[in-house]
C-alpha cells in the first residue's frame, strides 16, 4: 500500500497534538506501519504548529512535503490558508471555520484574508466545519480536537468506527471520554 | 511488544535497556524529553543539573564510580559543556559514558544552527547518529559498547526530526551491568599536563582504532539498487533520499565520526555518481574531498541552511515535483508571543513605555523582543545579559546606565547569571539586573530548577533564593516587585536604574501554565465606554482585538490577569480584578 500523508495544522495551545496521537493510535491499530513528526517548544506559545502523520507498508520520511499530503486537518482558517500548497492533486483540505488573529493582525500590521473557505474551494476540496460550535455542543471549546477527527473518520472509510473510539479511549483520560465521545460523534455526523 | 515512541522517548527506552544508572541533563528543544523520560525508569536516577557543564561532569564523576551514564543536550548546550567534554575525551571512561546532543536545524526553538559534528572531530570522540525512533534506542545501545571497548565518551547526534518524530519500536529488557570497580588511576584521570601528555598519545591511537571500526561496523550500511546514483547519507537526511530515490544506492553512515574510507571509496566505484546529502555544514563531503573519493554534488547542491526534505531533493537533482497550488494572497505570519496572562508582559509593558535599551537573554522573555513591544536590544546565548549590560555600561557611563537593563530568567539566572552578577559587584559595575521569576524553566515546557524548590521527580527540595545570591554576591540593591501591578514595577525600575551601585530587581509571578495558577474569568470590554485610544493594544495580548474603532476580548483565550484594565484610561473593561 502507497504511503498516505496527513497533515494537522493549526495555532499553538488549540490541542492539535492530542489529535496526532489519537490519530496515530488508531493507525497502529490497524497494522499500518506509522510516522508521525511533530514540533515541540515553541509551540505552546500561539505560533504556527503542524504535525504530520503518515502510514502505509513502509513509510520513510516523517515529514510531508508541498503537493503530498492526502488530507490537511486544519484547525484555524489561517493556517489553512498558509498550508494549502501541502495538500496534493485530489486531497481534501478539512477546515475549521474558527479564526485566532495573529499579533501581526492584532497590531494591524497585515490584514486577515477574507473569504478563505470561499478562495480555498475554488482550487481544491474542502470541507469547512464549525468545530468550536460543535465542541461546545458536546461540552467544551476544548473538544475542537476531537470534533476535527470525527469529521476526518468519515473520510478516512476503510477504518472502522470501533477503530475510532477505541482509540480516543485509550488516548483521553477518563474524566474527559463522555465529553470525547460527544466530541467525536457529533464531529462524525458531520454538520458540514 | 511494539509501541509508538518520540525519538527521545527511544532515547530513554535505550538508556534502560542498556544499564544505564545516571542521567543528569539540562533542558533544551530538542532534546528535553529524553530526560524526562528517562526519569520514568526506577532503575535510571536521573536529574537536572543547573547547567550542561555541571550535567556533564556530574555524569564523568558517575562513570568513574563504574555506573553507565548519560547527559543530553541541545547542540548550544554543547559550547557550555564543552570544557569538560574535551579532557573527558583523554580521560576516557570507566562505566560507559554517552552525550546526546541535539542539533536544531531551520531553528524551529534555537538561537543558532551549529553542526555538532564538528565538535566530535574536535574533541576526537565517536558520535552516532540515529535516523529514526528504532535506531535511537539501538544507537545508545552501540553508543554505550563503543564507549567501553574504546575507553571514551560516545556522542549521540540527533536532530528535531528524528528528536520529535514517532515511530514504531521493539521494546527489549533492561540488561543489567555491574558497576565497573573504582580503582586509583591518577595517571588516567588526573588531566595534568605530564599525564595529559601521555593520554593525548591514547586519543590518537583510539582514534585509528576507531576508524579502522568504521570500515566493518554494522551502524554503515551500504543499500545497493540502481548504480546511475549513489547517496552517502546520515540521519534523517537518510529517509529524506529514500522517500525520494526509493530505488537508489545508498550508503547510511550511522558513525558519522570517525568516518570510514575504504567504505566509501568501494561504494563510489560501484555508482556513476556520487551524491552527499547532509543537514547544515558538508562535514561528509569535506571528508571525501579530502581522501580523494569524487563527489558529484552535495553543498552545492543543498545549501549548509535549514532542514531538507524529500522535495529539496527532488528539486536539486531535477525530479519532478508534485502538483500544488497556492493561495495567492499575503498569509500573515504567526509568531509565538507571550501567553494571555504571561507574567512576563507587565514588565515588557513598562520596559518599552519607558524605551530602555534591554539586554536580552534567552527564554519565554525573548519574546518581548516582538511587536507591538519591540522591547529587546540583543540576545546571544544563556546568561549574556548581565555581562553584556556590563560592559555596555562600561563603555557608554552613567548616562547609558540610567537607560538600561539586563533582563533574564530565573532558569537562565542559575544556569550561567550567578557569575554574571559576581561580575557586576566585584568590577564595580552600576548595572541593573531585571530576574523574571517565574518559577519554573518555562521555554522548554516547564522543567523543575534550583529556584522552585521541587527536582525533577517533583520531590521537595531545597529552593534557591535569587535575592539571598545576589546578596551573597555582593549586590547590596536588591528588592522583588509584582510585575502585576505595573506601577509598582515602573518605580522600582526608574529608581534601580537612577542608583549609582549594581541592583538587582527580582520580577517574580508564576507561569500562567503551571498547574496552580488559576485562570480569572475573562474580561469584557463595554463599547460604549471604549473610545478606540488602543493603549490596551500595548500590551501585545492575543486575546485583544480592534475592529471597527473598538477594542474587544477574545473569551476564549482570556484568563482575566487585566493587564489590559490597567491600562485604560476609560474605564471600559468589566469583570477582572486587574490592579
Ligand atoms: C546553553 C543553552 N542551554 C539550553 C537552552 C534552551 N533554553 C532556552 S531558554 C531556556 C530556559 C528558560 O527558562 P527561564 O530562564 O526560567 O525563562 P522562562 O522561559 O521561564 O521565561 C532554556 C533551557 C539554550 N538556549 N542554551
Amino acid at each position: 500500500m502507497k504511503t498516505t500523508s496527513i497533515m494537522i495544522v493549526g495555532v499553538g495551545g488549540q490541542g492539535t497534538l492530542l489529535a496526532s496521537k489519537l490519530l496515530g493510535n488508531v493507525l497502529i491499530g490497524q497494522g499500518y506501519d506509522v510516522k508521525l513528526s511533530e514540533v515541540h517548544g515553541m509551540s505552546q506559545r500561539g505560533g504556527s504548529v503542524v504535525t504530520y502523520v503518515r502510514y502505509g507498508d513502509a513509510v520513510y520520511s516523517p515529514i510531508v512535503d508541498e503537493g503530498e499530503a492526502d488530507y490537511i486537518l486544519s484547525f484555524e482558517l489561517l493556517e489553512s490558508a498558509r498550508w494549502i500548497s501541502y495538500l496534493k492533486e485530489g486531497g481534501v483540505l478539512l477546515t475549521n471555520t474558527q479564526k485566532t488573529w495573529p499579533m501581526p493582525v492584532i497590531t494591524g500590521a497585515a490584514a486577515y484574508p477574507e473569504d478563505i473557505v470561499e478562495k480555498l474551494s475554488a482550487m481544491a476540496d474542502v470541507r469547512a466545519v464549525d468545530a468550536l460550535s460543535l465542541a461546545e455542543q458536546a461540552g467544551s471549546p476544548k473538544a475542537v480536537n476531537v470534533v476535527l477527527i470525527g469529521v476526518l473518520s468519515r473520510l478516512m472509510k476503510d477504518i472502522p468506527e470501533e477503530a475510532w473510539t477505541r482509540a480516543i479511549e485509550e488516548t483521553v483520560p477518563a474524566k474527559f471520554l463522555e465529553l470525547n465521545r460527544k466530541a467525536f460523534a457529533l464531529g462524525r455526523e458531520g454538520k458540514q | 511488544m511494539k509501541k509508538l515512541l518520540l525519538g527521545n522517548q527511544a532515547v530513554a527506552r535505550g538508556l534502560y535497556e542498556a544499564g544505564c544508572r545516571f542521567v543528569s541533563s539540562y533542558p533544551g528543544t530538542p532534546s528535553t524529553e529524553i530526560t524526562e523520560f528517562a526519569a520514568g525508569y526506577d532503575e535510571v536516577y536521573a536529574e537536572w543539573a543547573p547547567n550542561e557543564k555541571v550535567a556533564v561532569e556530574s555524569a564523568v564523576g558517575a562513570s568513574l564510580a563504574g555506573a553507565r551514564s548519560f547527559c543530553a543536550m541541545k547542540h548550544v548546550g554543547f559550547n557550555v559543556a564543552a570544557d569538560p567534554m574535551f579532557t573527558a575525551s583523554y580521560n576516557g571512561v570507566n562505566g560507559g559514558m554517552v552525550v546526546c546532543v541535539a542539533d536544531d536545524p531551520g531553528m524551529h526553538s534555537s538561537q543558532n544552527e551549529q553542526d555538532s559534528r564538528h565538535y566530535a572531530i574536535a574533541a576526537k570522540l565517536p558520535m552516532l547518529e540515529p535516523s529514526d525512533s528504532r535506531e535511537c534506542r539501538d544507537f545508545v545501545k552501540a553508543a554505550y559498547e563503543i564507549s567501553e571497548a574504546f575507553d571514551t565518551p560516545a556522542l549521540l547526534r540527533t536532530c528535531t526530526r528524528v528528536a520529535h518524530s514517532q515511530c514504531l519500536v521493539e521494546l527489549h529488557d533492561r540488561e543489567e551491568h555491574a558497576l565497573k570497580p573504582y580503582e586509583k588511576n591518577p595517571r588516567k584521570n588526573v588531566a595534568a599536563p605530564a599525564n595529559a601528555v601521555l593520554r593525548h598519545a591514547e586519543v590518537e591511537k583510539r582514534l585509528d582504532a576507531l576508524r579502522e571500526y568504521a570500515e566493518t561496523t554494522g551502524l554503515n550500511r551500504v543499500e545497493m539498487g540502481d548504480t546511475q546514483i549513489g547517496f552517502v547519507t546520515s540521519g534523517t537526511c537518510y529517509l529524506y533520499v529514500k522517500e525520494a530515490f526509493p530505488t537508489a544506492s545508498v550508503l547510511k553512515i550511522g558513525l558519522v565520526n570517525p568516518l570510514p574510507v575504504r567504505l566509501i571509496r568501494d561504494f563510489r566505484e560501484k555508482v556513476d555518481r556520487l551524491i552527499v546529502v547532509e543537514e547544515l555544514d558538508g562535514v561528509i563531503e569535506r571528508h571525501l574531498r579530502m581522501n580523494g573519493i569524487a563527489v558529484d554534488g552535495g553543498k552545492d547542491l543543498f545549501g549548509c541552511q535549514g532542514e531538507l526534505s524529500q522535495n529539496k531533493l527532488r528539486r536539486a537533482l531535477g525530479v519532478a515535483l508534485p502538483d500544488t497550488r497556492r493561495f495567492d494572497e499575503a498569509v500573515p505570519g504567526r509568531p509565538p508571543v507571550m501567553c494571555p496572562g504571561c507574567p512576563h508582559r507587565g514588565l515588557f509593558t513598562v520596559l518599552s513605555k519607558l524605551k530602555l535599551t534591554v539586554l536580552g537573554d534567552i527564554g519565554c522573555y525573548t519574546l518581548g523582543s516582538g511587536a507591538p513591544l519591540n522591547a529587546v536590544d540583543s540576545v546571544l546565548c544563556m546568561g549574556a545579559s548581565i555581562g553584556m549590560a556590563h560592559g555596555f555600561t562600561k563603555i557608554l557611563g552613567a548616562e547609558a546606565a540610567q537607560r538600561s537593563v539586563a533582563v533574564i530568567g530565573d532558569s537562565t539566572f542559575m544556569h550561567s547569571g550567578i557569575t554574571g552578577v559576581v561580575n557586576l559587584a566585584y568590577n564595580k559595575s552600576i548595572a541593573t539586573v531585571l530576574v523574571l521569576d517565574n518559577s519554573i524553566t518555562g521555554m522548554t515546557g516547564h522543567q523543575q530548577n534550583p529556584t522552585t524548590g521541587l527536582t525533577l521527580q517533583n520531590e521537595p527540595t531545597c529552593a534557591i533564593r535569587i535575592e539571598d545570591v545576589c546578596r551573597a554576591a555582593g549586590i547590596e540593591r536588591v528588592r522583588v516587585v509584582d510585575p502585576q501591578d505595573m506601577a509598582a514595577t515602573e518605580a522600582a525600575i526608574r529608581e534601580e536604574i537612577a542608583a549609582d551601585a549594581p541592583s538587582v530587581i527580582i520580577v517574580r509571578r508564576p507561569c500562567m501554565l503551571l498547574k496552580y495558577v488559576k485562570a480569572k474569568p475573562p474580561l469584557r470590554i463595554d463599547p460604549d465606554k471604549c473610545k478606540g485610544c488602543r493603549s490596551c493594544m500595548k500590551v501585545g495580548c492575543p486575546a485583544i482585538r480592534f475592529t471597527d474603532k473598538k477594542a474587544s476580548v477574545d473569551p476564549t483565550l482570556c484568563v482575566g490577569c487585566g493587564l489590559c484594565e490597567q491600562m485604560c484610561k476609560f474605564g471600559a473593561f468589566e469583570g477582572g480584578e486587574g490592579k
